[in-house]
């Protein structure tokens, strides 16, 4: 299905917030403190528009993980990989566990938010490493 | 506000399907309905149809018009798309539109055709149904979705691969006898715990097949049956559909699912059916872990109780409360954009008393269905009644 795939979308908003994670990061926090994360025009918790950019917790925790052993075509990343849910503070990331293995990570390991191009897709690729 | 009677219900045998339309699959659900309902296609006055990824599949949107045409009827359709719980809105909708009093026949099912994508295509298209920015980009795909709420579960509430594998084998023992199930066999829980890994904790036999089929119900207004002397006697009494946040990361809790609840509360309030009335149940078991979260947000089970029930008897064939006696998604397949409509046809037959599985609900008057779109972002739960 790959030969006629058209040119990724240009994700404003979400592309920036991404490319920001390889210095720490931010999330959105509204004005009654729910965090969020972009594009965002709304808080999805309580409908505020009264939002601003505030800085990533340095660390986070694995909130549920899995390790991946069938992918999908033309992803890019060879199987098996892990996939994590991190907590960081009042948001959650979801991205691939870089340098520790299936067995090493466990729910409430410690990491930090990273991003990478993805070679495969162009896309931006989330990554958690040991923190 | 009427009364909805399931007038007739149509299936394909589910499977793989090599060299066959989406069309044809959905026209020979729909004669097969209107044929066991009696009911000329002259008389349906509109299409709710069920499809999720034909558009990456077969090269096909806009499929509405196409199978109308192709199941021989004159009036207009709508397709309606909600992921794997396409077919449920479909029904829900139909529902909704006899009770509303603008319809008294109404045509309800899906259609979907995935065999003839390989299984990483297949894996790459149902992703689409997860969050594209936040999900897909990161690597997630359907059974890695399911597996990051398994482990939740497991870290919240215990509970092991043996429970789930429990869970595999009573679906597939109940398929044996369904003749439209694809995998008509039984496997162990051995067998199960051993089958290779997909996304861990989830293993290959925690999973649903990739599968053709299509499913299609007859919906009727009371008056209608009774002016044409139809025999109908089983009733949808209750429709509920809930919503929640698309990807897991911003759930409260990935070992629950609220969307699931809230359809079920919807549901059970507008049947007047409490969930302790239910006989028997067809669930969403896409995966294993699927059926265990359904059961607790369909109020059978308390949170954590709900992954032991296999493995206990309460939900086989012989317990208190038989889950999934057509086989579930499990081993009776998930052609996804048909699943919902399927769980109905399923339903309807095991009320009547014409499933081969009857015999093990003799008396049984309430059944519930629940069919999920994703990992339950969306959920359609249906309360069926037999009603004379
Ligand atoms: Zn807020």
């Amino acid at each position: 299905m790959s030969e006629s795939d058209p040119d990724p979308p240009a994700n404003t908003g979400y592309d920036e917030w991404a490319d920001a994670l390889a210095d720490g990061g931010y999330f959105i926090e509204c004005a009654n403190g729910h965090g969020s994360l972009p594009p965002r025009r709304v808080c999805p918790d309580c409908g505020s528009t009264d939002l601003s950019e505030e800085p990533l917790p340095e660390t986070g925790e694995v909130a549920t993980f899995s390790e991946v052993h069938v992918a999908p075509s033309g992803f890019g990343e060879e199987p098996p990989y892990v996939t994590a849910v991190v907590g960081f503070g009042s948001v959650r990331l979801t991205g691939i566990v870089r340098d520790l293995s299936a067995e090493e990570v466990e729910i409430g390991t410690a990491v930090r938010p990273d991003v990478e191009r993805n070679d495969a897709t162009g896309n931006r690729l989330i990554v958690f490493r040991p923190a | 506000m009427t009364g909805v009677r399931v007038a007739g219900v149509g299936l394909t045998p589910f499977g793989e399907h090599a060299g066959r339309t989406g069309r044809d699959l959905f026209a020979e659900a729909a004669l097969a309905a209107l044929s066991d309902a009696g009911v000329a296609g002259d008389d349906v006055e509109h299409l709710n149809y069920g499809n999720f990824m034909g558009a990456l599949a077969e090269r096909q949107g806009h499929q509405a018009p196409i199978v109308t045409e192709a199941a021989g009827l004159r009036c207009a359709g709508t397709r309606y798309e909600e992921a794997c719980a396409s077919a449920g809105v479909a029904v829900r909708e139909a529902v909704r539109a006899v009770r509303s009093g603008e319809n008294d026949v109404m045509l309800a099912g899906g259609m979907e055709r995935m065999t003839n994508l390989s299984t990483a295509e297949v894996t790459e298209s149902l992703a689409v149904a997860a969050d594209e920015l936040f999900e897909v980009r990161a690597g997630v795909t359907f059974p890695g979705a399911y597996a990051l709420m398994a482990r939740a579960y497991f870290d919240e509430y215990g509970g092991d691969r043996e429970d789930l594998a429990h869970v595999a084998a009573k679906n597939h023992a109940n398929a044996v006898n369904n003749e439209y199930a694809q995998y008509q066999r039984e496997i162990t829980v051995e067998q199960a715990m051993d089958s290779p890994p997909v996304a861990s904790p989830l293993h290959l036999f925690d999973a649903c097949p990739i599968t053709d089929g299509a499913s299609a119900v007859v919906l009727v207004s009371e008056e209608y049956a009774a002016e044409h002397d139809l025999d109908a006697p089983v009733a949808i009494t209750g429709t509920g559909q809930g919503g929640d946040r698309a990807a897991l990361q911003d759930r409260t809790d990935m070992a629950r699912t609220p969307a699931a609840a809230d359809a079920a509360a919807e549901a059970y309030g507008d049947a007047g059916v409490a969930s302790d009335e239910v006989d028997l149940a067809e669930v969403h078991d896409c995966f294993t872990i699927a059926e265990v979260m359904a059961l607790e947000a369909l109020d059978f089970f308390d949170p954590g109780e709900g992954i032991g029930a296999a493995r206990r008897g309460d939900t086989t064939r012989d317990g208190d409360l038989p889950v999934n006696l057509s086989g579930g998604l499990k081993a009776k397949g998930h052609p996804v954009g048909a699943t919902g409509g399927s769980q109905i046809a399923e339903m309807t037959r095991l009320l009547r008393g014409d499933h081969p599985n009857s015999d093990a609900v003799p008396d049984a008057t309430v059944g519930l269905t629940h069919n999920a779109g994703g990992t339950v972002a969306s959920a359609v739960v249906h309360v069926l009644e037999v009603a004379e």
